[in-house]
């Protein structure tokens, strides 16, 4: 019953939708301010519903329904709680069923914000989301119905992926939706903007805050992802250059540029048409990214015909969003007014900068990845462009985008003055380097490159904290005396100064863990019980080798102690084989030490009847950096999400603040 | 599939790795005793696509015809053979498709410009954005300039 209705709820999210969709236009043209209102309870009753049908299939899950056939495909009474859960969306109809769930909780929640967004553009806004909302649970109840019963109902489901029976799975997929479906809000605003033929500084401190919740968690996404698979594959990478990765990454790039441009649309009117346009490709890739993984039209040509209505409709979505909207663009961008100019020297010009390389970074991740596609398609030729091209490509564009961030940081608006700008980094450059040849020099004969992108992250960290403590300290006669003065007045400090700094630096902290892989070693060899294997410092000693009962799976576990060079004991690790008999799958579980922020990685191969085991012992130096990086990236949105300005009602409450605490408020100005 | 997000889509793996038994990566009995040949044989595997899987390196690969090929690496490089004639070798057997890093040549050519095309158009859209703007700052009307110096007078 609850299933007929959480399907009953779907159906009538679609309703709403449309209703949502299509009033604000209507009253547009009528000029009825009351039907405009309409779209805010049922952006509201959309997502109520949504989350309703969510909510019955992630029962259905729970209690191991099996009259339900998604459940019957994915679940197992034998499988551990938290997977029945997440196994909700780990498949195609529950995966698409949260994707609108957070479609229209960010309608909803525009809906409901209170900050001062003028109320046309909040309505048009408002019937865009919809829009989009519709076409996705059209999607849904048309072609990829996770409701569908089943009669008579088998009494055992057929499990999940063993693969994704991972913590993983629990908070990835959520993350990265939240991301992708993030920048629909972004993208309807952009929309609503050219509808309405006017946008300006009020637009896009309205954006912002929706383009800075998008990208903080896309970053921690795409990090848990990176760090899913590292653990997961067993082999040790983190970032493959594969398809449904690309698909992530592009978005990512093209919403970085877009939190940038933002940046100078709200404090200068400039870059107007850019941002709009950014605003539109942003979520067009997250539309792409999205079906390149869920029609797995990339990582094989042939899925698209094995569902045809599916890949026809995906297909049609994509020309309605894409198309539709860059149509619109073409129309409308031309009637667009730019306005504040700026010398090419300054922190528009630095922004400019970063827009471009994330741009043309952005260009060669996309071509690269669709480009064998379309050379099949047209010639029949079939070629393959994996990670060396990646690398070759991406990194050249990258580092002098990595160069350009501190300076961005440190120029003044409008026309900024290098030669200041460098004494102000003088310091942090100076440390860099010293860092980079220290390192060099300790690591004579290893990598070359390895120093220099330690040397490139030292200078990211560096340069963010010598912005906040120049800003800190202040100039002129203002200039704080004491590093007690400079102490609170760094804690003044807008929010989103705190913010940028955060971000930069934990762009540096990614590098130095990027850069420490290049004194990663790797040891292979079969050993038996009692016998050791090296890798870098750490040795590895076998000390037996047996079964273990899960759950739902049985593992082979190799039990391993690891010992420095000095022979002293610093932990064990356990890395085993693991049988699922209701798949009759076998997945490697990777065994892993963290030691302050390195890892010894232990994988086991073959298990040879004699007792003997393949094994392999990867020792990853500064490698949890590329995630706490992320980690403190993504921190750094949240907390420029947290600036007075983009408050909602901040305003009326600043001003109460300031009353109560004038000193305060004055040091944060 | 949710499967499919995942670097090298974990589903066909775990179905072309089948279910007892996977081998994994490189084993302990291809390594080659010789280290710098080895180094060698590693470097030429990590560009080589394993055909039946989905963007991965037979270096990285569990699939029986990744370590076919491995071995064949490996043979060709005893037989003396220099990584450019290990790598044709493959090629002439498996066509270009097993090269991760594409050939720069017509057909790829759109690919490997890609990244200086891109700069080079955005810097040219900025040169022509910044040129339109300061002309359209320079060109100011008789009847405005005329509004600027009595403005400029009254201060």
């Amino acid at each position: 019953m609850l299933i007929e209705v959480g399907h009953f709820a779907l159906a009538l999210a679609l309703a709403l939708s449309l209703v949502q969709a299509v009033m604000p236009v209507w009253a547009a043209r009528s000029g009825d301010a009351a039907l405009r209102a309409v779209a805010t309870p049922a952006a509201l009753g959309a997502f109520a519903c949504i989350l309703f049908s969510f909510a019955a299939l992630t029962y259905a899950h729970a209690t191991s329904d099996f009259s339900v056939q998604n459940v019957i495909e994915n679940s197992h009474t034998a499988k551990p709680f938290l997977y029945k859960l997440s196994g909700v969306w780990g498949n195609h109809e529950g995966s698409m069923l949260l994707w609108v769930l957070i479609l229209a909780l960010f309608g909803a929640l525009v809906a409901v914000s209170r900050n001062s967004v003028p109320p046309v553009l909040r309505a048009n806004t408002l019937a865009v989301q919809g829009l989009i909302t519709f076409v996705f649970v059209l999607f849904i109840i048309t072609t990829s119905n996770p409701f569908t019963r089943v009669s008579p109902a088998p009494m055992e489901g057929n499990d999940l992926n063993p693969l994704l029976q991972d913590f993983g799975l629990a908070i990835h997929p959520p993350l990265l939706y939240v991301g992708y479906v993030g920048f629909s809000i972004t993208f309807a605003f952009a929309i609503a903007a050219l509808i309405d033929g006017r946008i300006d500084a009020v637009w896009a401190r309205a954006v912002r805050p929706w383009t800075l919740i998008a990208w903080s968690f896309l970053t921690l996404g795409i990090a848990m992802g990176s760090y899913w698979a590292y653990y997961e594959l067993g082999w040790g990478g983190w970032w493959f250059w594969d398809p449904v990765e690309n698909a992530s990454l592009m978005p990512w790039l093209a919403g970085t540029a877009l939190l940038h441009s933002t940046v100078v649309m709200e404090k200068r009117d400039a870059l107007k048409v850019w941002t709009v346009l950014l605003a539109i490709l942003t979520f067009s890739l997250s539309l792409l990214g999205t079906f390149i993984v869920r029609s797995g039209v990339l990582t094989s040509v042939h899925s698209f015909a094995t569902d045809p209505t599916r890949g026809v409709f995906i297909l049609a979505i994509l020309i309605l969003f894409i198309g539709g909207s860059l149509s619109l663009f073409a129309w409308r961008a031309p009637m667009l007014r730019q306005g504040g100019l700026f010398a090419p020297i300054s922190r528009e010009g630095a922004l400019v900068m970063n827009n471009l390389f994330l741009a043309a970074a952005c260009a060669t991740v996309f071509v690269g990845t669709l480009y064998p596609l379309l050379l099949e398609s047209l010639t029949a030729e079939k070629i393959s462009v994996g990670p060396p091209f990646f690398n070759y490509t991406f990194i050249p564009l990258a580092v002098p985008l990595l160069l350009i961030v501190p300076f961005g940081q440190t120029l003044a608006w409008k026309r900024g003055d290098v030669h200041a700008a460098s004494q102000r980094l003088f310091a942090a450059m100076g440390a860099a380097l010293v860092v980079g040849l220290a390192v060099t020099a300790w690591t004579w004969g290893g990598p070359m490159l390895a120093p220099i992108g330690i040397g490139l992250g030292a200078y990211l960290i560096l340069g963010s904290i010598m912005e906040i403590v120049s800003r800190a300290r202040g100039y002129g006669n203002s200039r704080a005396r004491t590093p007690n003065a400079v102490f609170r007045r760094a804690i003044g400090l807008p929010r989103s100064a705190w913010g940028t700094a955060l971000a930069h630096g934990g762009v540096g902290i990614v590098v130095l863990g990027i850069a420490a892989q290049g004194w990663a070693t790797e040891g292979l060899s079969t050993v038996k019980p009692g016998e050791s294997l090296a890798s870098g410092p750490y040795v590895a000693t076998l000390d037996r080798v047996g079964p273990r009962a899960g759950q739902n799976y049985e593992e082979t576990t190799a039990f391993l102690t690891i010992r420095n060079t000095a022979g002293d004991v610093v932990g064990t690790v356990e890395t085993g084989k693991r049988f699922y008999p209701s798949r009759k799958m076998t997945v490697t579980e990777s065994g892993l030490l963290t030691i302050g922020v390195s890892q010894v990685y232990a994988s086991l191969g073959e298990v040879v009847p004699g007792g003997a085991i393949g094994l392999r012992l990867y020792y990853k130096p500064l490698v949890l950096l590329i995630w706490l990086g992320s980690v403190v990236m993504a921190l750094g949105g949240a907390v420029s999400l947290t600036d007075r300005r983009m408050r909602v009602g901040a305003p009326a409450r600043a001003k109460e603040k300031a009353k109560a605490l004038p000193g305060n408020m004055a040091a944060a100005e | 599939m949710i499967a499919g997000r995942l670097p090298r889509a974990l589903l066909a793996l775990a179905l072309l790795s089948g279910s007892a038994g996977t081998v994994l990566a490189v084993q302990p009995d291809e390594v080659l005793p010789d280290a710098k040949l080895e180094a060698r044989a590693r470097d030429i595997s990590s560009g080589l696509r394993c055909l039946v899987c989905q963007n991965q390196s037979i270096d990285d690969s569990d699939a029986p015809l990744a370590r076919d090929l491995r071995l064949i690496v490996r043979e060709r490089l005893k037989a003396g053979d220099d990584d450019k004639q290990v790598q044709d070798y493959v090629v002439g057997r498996y066509g270009e498709y097993v090269l991760l890093r594409p050939v720069l040549a017509l057909h790829t050519l759109l690919l490997w410009l890609t990244p200086l095309a891109a700069l080079g158009l955005g810097i040219f859209g900025i040169w022509r954005l910044s040129r339109r703007r300061t002309e359209g700052e320079a060109k100011l009307t008789a009847t405005e300039e005329a509004e600027i110096a009595a403005l400029t007078r009254r201060d």
